[in-house]
């Protein structure tokens, strides 16, 4: 049996240490939008960890390539064991739409991750240099940003001799470092000549602990929460250079892209379901990603702290 | 030799494609260890400006710093970044106006006492860990060992400018700047922080510069009294005779404009007229003669010159001893 006073001293404890960002969560968790948005990724990253489990048949086998018959404008549509139907190839679409679910989730994050990286380590650097080096990074950021986002993508991913599932990771990636450097230099200015970057200059604080240690911490939030809405536009444009062609040259691929581009360009009045299951997937990822970073941003920002 | 000895002290602020602007116009003073000396003046009058050059945290670029600021007998001014990096904290201390914002936010408020123990003082995490929990009960904190893990904004305000001066003080400095500690604080709170201000410069022998407007704060707590206007020192006197006896107008009138305990009731506050010009006319007059009641002729055409011994005094027609001590001159 604790005593009244051990009760009182976990509470003080409990309420010690609480964090910025502790508070944050705490105020999104009572946010539906953020739940929804929450519930969304979750399930699907779950779906795309555990898809090939989940599946019930193997994405890649013909398995019901005797009933298509595309002469005669037959695909079949949902029956016992496939219960979306099958693709023109006689493959069970659910099971493709799930292990698409994980190659999107790859391409995605990955994208995301190396576009934060490089758009830290660009971003950080200018803002924590400044002068010239601000300026000339700065310049080339510019010019990455001067390019429509998806024409910059299709730029570089016809520019790989191979396409493959990397270069479409990379051409993605490349689109989002402009939008994290400059917020993140943008963030590390204002934190230059913030009252506690002058505080700790005033301590004698080493230049390169103010940097990691007061700059970079305080500076990150933003960036932090557009990567999760980054996810989402990634999503999108990994999905698009696919769809396109640009991405792996395998047309058997259970990419939610390309199953996109094929139905659309081949099978829409035939089988409209074969394109419409992919479209509302990224859909619905896409907003997930989209709302959970809305409500990020909103919880970290400190004019709603209460 | 005296602990601090600012000579002519200069910053002239640069932007291209505008006039040169002299914020602090050869400003000299001393501090002796456990002497506290205040500059006292209103916004833009350049006493921030006179710290941070002290300190040697004015921007690198747009700026041009003159004169000379020793030490314990070195310059600091021409001091490498690195050198003068190693001085900071470990022999110049600061506390700044706003605790909060003068706090990172996203670290707790032990890491930011035991980095300068580490920093300067070259101790292991644990014993600076010790040691902050003790610091932070010298200057007041109750339940210093919690407060160490917490961040600031669960702090309130008093603490987090107890938490500020302890974190100036960990490496025990022989010089602090406090710019207007007690500014973003309650009455209450002031009191508490002047009087812990005044038992640390008592009890270490610290050099204290206090820089305020407030009048008050300089009656509690400071030995010497230097006035600032328009980047020059007008007047400077020891405590008790500054109040006693302001000679220079500008003085006069902030004694003036604020309220007193023993003033007769309905008496009116005389608020100084105008406000600091932007640009400082000292060459070819006094600065504050267009404000000045008592200005005369050769205010505005002759730039008075800092005289006297132990008191010192800019000005031509200063307010005579008599009038002074009456009330209601204007």
């Amino acid at each position: 049996m604790k005593s009244k006073k051990d009760k009182l001293d976990d509470l003080a404890a409990a309420s010690a240490g609480r964090s910025l960002s502790g508070e944050a969560f705490r105020r999104m968790a009572r946010s539906p939008v953020a739940i929804t948005g929450a519930v969304i990724t979750g399930l699907f990253v779950l779906l795309a960890i555990f898809a090939p489990l989940i599946a019930p048949k193997d994405p890649y086998e013909r398995s019901m390539q005797g009933s298509v018959q595309l002469g005669k404008g037959i695909i079949p549509g949902p029956m016992p064991g496939y219960p979306l139907g099958v693709d023109d190839f006689g493959r069970d679409l659910l099971s493709r739409l799930l292990v698409g679910a994980q190659q999107t989730l790859v391409v995605g994050v990955m994208a995301t991750l190396i576009g934060l990286a490089a758009g830290i380590l660009i971003g950080g650097t200018a803002g924590a240099v400044g002068g010239w080096v601000d300026t000339v990074l700065m310049r080339f950021v510019d010019v990455l940003l001067s390019v429509p986002s998806l024409l910059l993508a299709i730029s570089v991913a016809a520019l790989a001799a191979k396409p493959n599932q990397w270069t479409v990771i990379i051409a993605v990636s490349i689109v989002t470092v402009p939008v994290f450097a400059r917020l993140l230099r943008g963030a590390m200015l204002a934190q230059r000549s913030s009252d506690h970057v002058l505080a700790a200059t005033s301590l004698g604080v080493k230049r390169r602990t103010i940097v990691l240690r007061h700059m970079l911490p305080n500076a990150l939030g933003p960036v932090i929460v557009q990567a999760t809405l980054t996810l989402a536009t990634s999503i999108i444009e990994a999905a698009s250079l696919s769809f396109l062609g640009l991405g792996d040259p395998d047309p058997s691929r259970a990419e939610w892209g390309l199953m996109l581009g094929n139905a659309s360009s081949k099978f829409l009045d035939i089988r409209p379901e074969l394109a419409y299951y992919p479209a509302i997937a990224i859909i619905i990822v896409a907003l997930g990603f989209t709302l959970l970073g809305e409500s990020m941003r909103e919880a970290l920002d400190p004019k709603n702290r209460r | 030799m005296a602990l601090l000895e600012v000579r002519d002290l200069k910053v002239v602020f640069q932007r291209r494609g505008e006039r040169p602007f002299a914020a602090v116009d050869g400003v000299s003073f001393d501090v002796e260890p456990g002497q506290t000396v205040g500059l006292v003046g209103e916004s833009g009058c350049g006493k921030s400006v006179t710290s941070l050059a002290i300190m040697g945290l004015l921007p690198r670029r747009g700026n041009k710093v003159t004169g000379s600021v020793s030490f314990e007998g070195t310059n600091l001014i021409g001091l490498s970044d690195k050198e003068m990096r190693d001085r900071r904290g470990r022999d110049l201390g600061m506390v700044f106006q706003d605790p909060l914002s003068s706090l990172n936010p996203v670290i707790p408020i032990g890491l930011q006492i035991t980095e300068v123990l580490e920093r300067h003082r070259g101790m292991p995490r644990k014993q600076a860990k010790v040691e902050a929990e003790e610091l932070l009960g010298k200057v007041g904190i109750p339940d210093p060992n919690r407060r160490l893990s917490e961040y600031p904004h669960q702090l309130s305000g008093g603490m987090r400018q107890r938490a500020l001066i302890a974190i100036a003080l960990a490496c025990r400095p022989r010089l602090l700047i406090a710019d207007e500690p007690t500014t973003a604080l309650d009455v209450t709170i002031q009191a508490q922080i002047l009087a812990l201000l005044a038992e640390l410069v008592r009890d270490t022998e610290t050099a204290l510069v206090m820089i305020t407007h407030d009048l008050g704060v300089v009656a509690g707590l400071c030995d010497e009294v230097n006035v600032l206007y328009g980047g020059r020192i007008v007047e400077r006197a020891e405590r008790h005779e500054l109040f006693a006896e302001p000679r220079h107008p500008y003085t006069h009138g902030l004694l003036a404009s604020i309220p007193r305990l023993d003033s007769a009731r309905g008496e009116k506050l005389l608020p100084i007229k105008g406000s600091v010009a932007d640009n400082i006319p000292w060459d070819g007059g006094c600065a504050f003669a267009p404000r000045c009641p008592n200005a005369l002729d050769v205010c505005r055409s002759s730039s008075p010159d800092l005289e006297g011994d132990e008191r010192l005094l800019r000005c031509h027609n200063p307010v005579t001893p008599a009038v002074a001590a009456g009330e209601g001159t204007r």
